[in-house]
Formats: structure tokens, C-alpha cells, sequence
């Protein structure tokens, strides 16, 4: 068997590397994805803290955070084809105004 | 299989020191390889053959019956031109995801084989979400489509590649939602489970059980037919327009895999049809010896399947294609909203009757076997007033 | 699950999460991050998260995954130069990733091995997700809903052109002369 902390470990790293994603990357639809990413390193995090304590509440947590990165991904797309729309570009570096 | 492992254990086969762990492990995925090979691969082939005899019959024609008895060798010659083809890759094409992509389509087409309740014992991995592991896999068809789609750097593929993806990912709703109603009563996710709740008389049948079941079945095998990308929804391929849609761009054994994939899930959808509705392997107990038993069993299930399958083919033979806007509007306009309505109002009959009522299924039993009468005799009349010289010999 | 699988699974991870956030193209980002996805979904699956496992696949490989490659699509995004990114950011960028990488790990490091509570028979079944679901947290599932419903009317309005306009409002002029010569 694999020790729960393992996976803790393997969550951080996969944390980290969104993190990294957000803070390299300028185009917004990656940044974006390394948002999902985040997103998925905790959700492991909570199965493994949950399967640890023995209740199934860190799923159900899990199962909210899907429903809402769903949500999130629905709606950050949106933003995103409508700044696509009026700005042509998705450089995160030129969008610098807060209106136009 | 277990014993004849342990005894080469024991034996020392595998070194001093083997963890039977890994080496069960390793046998198994060994059988499983064998098992997908000699059975799914030729299957999916060989049913390209009684598909295309099928149409010829449905058009009219003969078809192909030259290699072999009665052409029944033509998927082996298939097989064997594609292989020898030149398998090529585009210039422009993105080349690893351009060969990547039909893997990832052969193995979703392999991966349901895994819960396939083919008899009471005969089952490799009898899952506890069974069904639910069958709705997963369509995603991995999904990224396999869009990238043979894209990486094909087409624009009929393009196209083709996002019309497959929109399909699937649509239709996947109203079938994920036909099968809850079945859920709902079994109160079970496992496919062996829902076919113990049945029986093997028909009016034991899910498909009887109650009107929203008989609806739900319905739906879903027209969302299988969309989902696999069948006529009347074949949008993808679309031969006439879009020239193969995501297959344009793929030769040989590529493309070759893509129609065997296409043609292996035609199996699944039907097996899941069968399973969740008219009584997967249930046969009555004539026999007192379980191999004997399971052989029927396989039997019944393989036959009800193939009817399904039967069905497609002859939808496929029957219907023309629709448009873009009127498969999307059937499914988002009329599929869910009646799949969410199946959905409460089998809730609603499992409150009333927790047991079932056999006074409607008796109904409804009747009531089918009353249609599929009147079929026959409106076909009888049809070609009696024809006149057809009909040639019913099936081995021409 | 066993260590060697375990350890299959996190290097698969690893090496696709690098995949997104190094990789130039988009639609190879997306794909690294669709495998990323798949495989935390067998991670939840070795640790006995059998139905949210599969879920994780149904709901993230197959819907939201694609819905990201359409919209790359739409806007029909190419391969980025290597010119995006300024030093400086890239710089303190990496910087500040690798202090959160170290606190992570220095906490971790100190966190000693909890003892691990006895697993209940139906542990990971759709059975108790569902009892948990519809008993503790229906509030919150039905807020979900709401959550969802308003969700959906947002994408769409932002998404949506107003009829006869490329835009939604006059552009300003360097975003003007681009749509111009995107056009032409």
C-alpha cells in the first residue's frame, strides 16, 4: 500500500506546477488550464485527506469542486472569447484596461 | 487459473522470490489481451461483412460473396489490403498526435469489453459501477475524434472532428439519463446486478417494467446510434460532404482501425440495450450443469445483441441523413427534457409499486407483441401487393 | 493501491502537468492537461474513490476538455512565439513557484504520518456519495444547481454577438487597425 502522505506530496508538486503555469505563461487560455490544473491538485488532496480519515465527506467536497470548476470553465471561456472578440488578442500582458 | 499459477509458483517458474501480486496482475492483462483479440477485433470485423450483405439485401443488390463461402472471408481481405497499404501521414498533418489519435479511439472501443456480461460467470471484471465505467469511456472516443480531427490539419476533418465531438458529447446526456430510470429500481450501478433483477420471460424485462422504462430504452439506443456516429447520424462522416470527415487524412491500418472502432461500438451500444433493458443473458434453468448453463446464457446474450445490432444496420439501410440543427434540436429540445421526465416518473412508479406491476407489464407486453404482428402483416401485405420477385435465398 | 502503480500514475501526472505549462502550442497543452485529468482520475480510483473517479473522467475529460478545445478552436489559436513572456516576469515567476514548492514541502516534511482511520464497508460508492449528498449537504447541492443555471445564461450572454456587430462596442483604434487587417 501507498501511504497517504505520498499523495499529499504528488498534489503539492502538481499544485505547484500550476502555480508556475499562471505565473509564466501570458496566454490566458493556458493560464486558465493551469487553473484547472490547481484545481484538481487540491481535489486530490481532499480524497486523500478524506480516504485518511475515513468519511466520505472529501469526496463530496470533491464532487462541489467539480460542479464548480464546470461552472468556472463555462464561464471563464465566455470572458475569454469576449475579450478575444473585442481585443484580438489573448496576451495577458495587453490586457491592461479595465475598460475600453 | 489461480491454481495452475500458484502450482507454477510453486514450481518456481518465476524466480526465487515472485510476488503473486504482480504475476496474477500480469496473467490476467495477458488473458485479457488474448481475450479482446481473438474475440472483440474479429467480431467488429467480421460484422462488417453481414453489414454490408445486409444493405446489398436492403438495396436490392448482392454484395460482396467472393472470397470465401459466401464472401464470408471478405473482412480478412479487407484487413489484409489496408495493411498492405501505405500508411501516410500529411506534410502539414501534426505527425505524433496524427498517429496517436486512432489508438486512442481502438482502445475506448476496447475498454468496455472489460464489464460485458456475457453469461451468469462469464464476465471479466464484474465492477460495482459497472454502467458508470461504460459512460466514462465515450470521453477518451471524444479526445481521440478532435484529435484525429485537428492533427489531420484538414478542413473536412476539422469539422467533421467537432460535429463527432458536439454529437457525442450531446447525446451523451440523454443516454447517461435513460439509464437511471433501470438504476433507480436495481439500485445497483453493476451490470451482473441488473440483470439478476430481471427475469427471462419478457414481461420480466425492464423494457416492459413501466411506459417511462420502454421510453428510456428507446432514447437510449438512438443515443447509441448518435453516439457511435451511425446513420441517420453519421454527420461526421458524412461521405457525400464531407468527404470521411476526421478519417480523410488516414490510410491503412489507421483508418481501417477508426471503422473497426465504429463498428465495435455498434456491439456495445447494443449489448448495453440489452442488458439494462431486455434481460442481458437470462435463461430459463433447463439445465442442471453450470457450463452447459453459461453457454446458453452466452448464447441468448450474443443473439439479442446481434437483433439490436440487425436493427442498426437496417435503420442505416432505411434512413437518410439528417441535418446538424435537427440532431441537435432532438436531443437538446426533445431527448433530455423527456429523459429528465422518465427520470422523475420512474421515481414516482418505484414509490408507488416497489415491486413493479405486473398488470402493466402484462399491457405492455401485449401491446408490443401486437405491433411487431402488425409489422409483419403490413409486410406480408406489402409484398403480396407488389408483386416483388423477391429472392429469400440468403446465400446468393 | 500498490507503490508501483502509485508511482506509475504520479509520474504520468508530473510529467503532464509540465506538459501544460511548457509546451507552446495550445491544443498540446490541452491534450497534456486532458491526460493530467485522466490520470488524477485513477488516483482517486487506487484510493477507493471509485464513482467520483469515474465522474472526474465523465465530467473533465469529457465535457469540460472539450468545451476548452473548442473554444481554441473558435478563436483559432496557433502556435505562440517564444517572445510572450518578459525576462523579468519569467524570473521572478520561477522564483515565487519554487518558494511555494519549498513551503509546501518543509510542511509536509514536518508532517508526521496520521493514523488512518478504518475504512466503512461501502467506502467510495455511489451509495454513500449519494447519502452524504442528499442528507448533509442538500443545501449546498441545490445551491449547485442554482450555481450551474447561472452559469450557463452567463457563458451565453457573454459569448453571445450582438446581432449585425463583430463586437460588443466600438473597438478603440489599435484594436480597430488589428480587426482590419485580420479581415483583410
Amino acid at each position: 500500500m501507498t501511504p497517504l502522505n505520498y499523495f499529499v506530496v504528488l498534489s503539492a508538486v502538481l499544485f505547484v506546477i500550476g502555480v508556475a503555469g499562471v505565473l509564466l505563461r501570458r496566454n490566458v487560455i493556458v493560464m486558465f488550464m493551469s487553473i484547472e490544473l490547481m484545481l484538481n491538485a487540491v481535489n486530490l488532496a481532499f480524497v486523500a485527506f478524506g480516504r485518511q480519515l475515513g468519511n466520505a465527506e472529501g469526496q463530496v467536497i470533491v464532487f462541489f469542486a467539480i460542479t464548480v470548476a464546470a461552472a468556472e470553465a463555462a464561464v471563464g471561456l465566455g470572458i475569454i472569447i469576449a475579450v478575444f472578440r473585442n481585443r484580438m488578442t489573448l496576451n495577458a500582458d495587453e490586457l491592461k484596461l479595465l475598460r475600453w | 487459473m489461480q491454481a495452475w499459477l500458484d502450482s507454477l509458483i510453486a514450481r518456481g517458474a518465476f524466480g526465487p522470490h515472485p510476488s503473486p501480486d504482480l504475476i496474477y496482475g500480469a496473467a490476467i492483462a495477458i488473458a485479457c489481451a488474448l481475450v479482446l483479440f481473438l474475440v472483440a477485433v474479429p467480431f467488429a470485423s467480421i460484422v462488417t461483412w453481414v453489414e454490408r450483405r445486409v444493405w446489398a439485401r436492403i438495396q436490392s443488390r448482392i454484395g460482396p460473396n467472393r472470397v470465401g463461402p459466401n464472401g464470408f472471408l471478405q473482412w480478412l481481405a479487407d484487413g489484409f489490403k489496408h495493411i498492405c497499404k501505405e500508411d501516410v501521414v500529411p506534410a502539414e498533418a501534426d505527425a505524433p498526435l496524427f498517429r496517436l489519435a486512432p489508438y486512442l479511439v481502438v482502445l475506448a472501443f476496447i475498454l468496455p469489453w472489460a464489464v460485458m456480461p456475457f453469461a451468469s460467470s462469464l464476465i471479466l471484471a464484474d465492477l460495482n459501477i459497472g454502467i458508470l465505467y461504460i459512460t466514462a469511456v465515450p470521453a477518451l472516443t471524444v479526445i481521440g475524434i478532435l484529435m484525429a480531427g485537428w492533427a489531420s490539419n484538414n478542413k473536412w476533418s476539422l469539422i467533421g472532428g467537432i460535429r463527432s465531438a458536439a454529437q457525442i458529447i450531446s447525446y451523451e446526456i440523454p443516454a447517461g439519463l435513460a439509464i437511471f430510470p433501470v438504476v433507480l429500481m436495481t439500485g445497483t450501478l453493476s451490470m451482473q446486478g441488473i440483470i439478476r433483477a430481471q427475469g427471462w420471460a419478457p414481461d420480466r424485462w425492464f423494457l416492459f417494467a413501466n411506459p417511462f422504462c420502454f421510453v428510456a430504452a428507446v432514447i437510449l439506443f438512438i443515443s447509441g446510434l448518435a453516439e457511435n456516429n451511425r446513420t441517420p447520424f453519421d454527420l461526421p462522416e458524412a461521405e457525400s460532404e464531407l468527404v470521411a470527415g476526421f478519417a480523410t487524412e488516414y490510410s491503412s491500418m489507421r483508418y481501417l482501425f477508426f471503422f473497426m472502432a465504429e463498428w465495435g461500438n455498434m456491439f456495445i451500444a447494443a449489448a448495453i440495450v440489452v442488458t439494462l433493458f431486455l434481460g442481458g443473458w437470462q435463461f430459463p434453468a433447463i439445465v442442471q450443469s453450470p457450463r452447459l448453463m453459461n453457454l446458453l446464457q452466452l448464447a441468448t446474450f450474443m443473439l439479442k445483441c446481434l437483433f439490436l445490432v440487425f436493427v442498426s444496420m437496417w435503420i442505416r439501410g432505411t434512413l437518410p441523413r439528417v441535418r446538424i440543427d435537427q440532431m441537435m434540436s432532438l436531443c437538446w429540445k426533445y431527448f433530455v427534457p423527456i429523459s429528465f421526465i422518465n427520470l422523475l416518473g420512474t421515481a414516482v412508479w418505484v414509490a408507488i409499486f416497489p415491486d413493479g406491476n405486473r398488470f402493466t407489464q402484462w399491457l405492455m407486453l401485449s401491446f408490443g407483441v401486437a405491433v411487431v404482428l402488425l409489422f409483419l402483416a403490413r409486410v406480408v401485405a406489402f409484398t403480396r401487393r407488389a408483386r416483388m420477385e423477391l429472392y429469400f435465398h440468403p446465400t446468393i | 493501491m500498490p507503490l508501483w502503480l502509485f508511482a506509475f500514475f504520479a509520474i504520468i501526472a508530473v510529467v503532464s502537468a509540465l506538459g501544460v505549462i511548457l509546451q507552446r502550442h495550445p491544443v498540446h497543452c490541452l491534450l497534456a492537461l486532458a491526460l493530467a485529468l485522466l490520470d488524477i482520475g485513477a488516483l482517486f480510483i487506487g484510493l477507493g474513490a471509485e464513482a467520483l473517479g469515474f465522474l472526474q473522467i465523465i465530467i473533465y475529460v469529457g465535457a469540460i476538455m472539450v468545451l476548452f478545445l473548442f473554444v481554441i478552436w473558435l478563436l483559432n489559436l496557433q502556435r505562440e512565439g517564444l517572445a510572450t513572456e518578459r525576462i523579468g516576469l519569467k524570473v521572478i515567476g520561477t522564483l515565487a513557484a519554487a518558494a511555494l514548492g519549498a513551503e509546501l514541502c518543509a510542511l509536509l516534511v514536518h508532517a508526521g504520518p496520521a493514523p488512518a482511520a478504518p475504512l466503512p464497508v461501502d467506502y467510495g460508492s455511489l451509495r454513500s456519495l449519494a447519502r452524504l449528498l442528499f442528507a448533509n449537504y442538500l443545501v449546498a447541492f441545490e445551491v449547485t444547481s442554482a450555481l450551474l443555471l447561472a452559469a450557463m445564461v452567463g457563458a451565453i450572454g457573454l459569448a453571445r454577438r450582438i446581432p449585425g456587430t463583430n463586437a460588443v462596442a466600438a473597438p478603440p483604434s489599435d484594436v480597430a487597425d488589428r480587426l482590419r487587417s485580420a479581415a483583410g
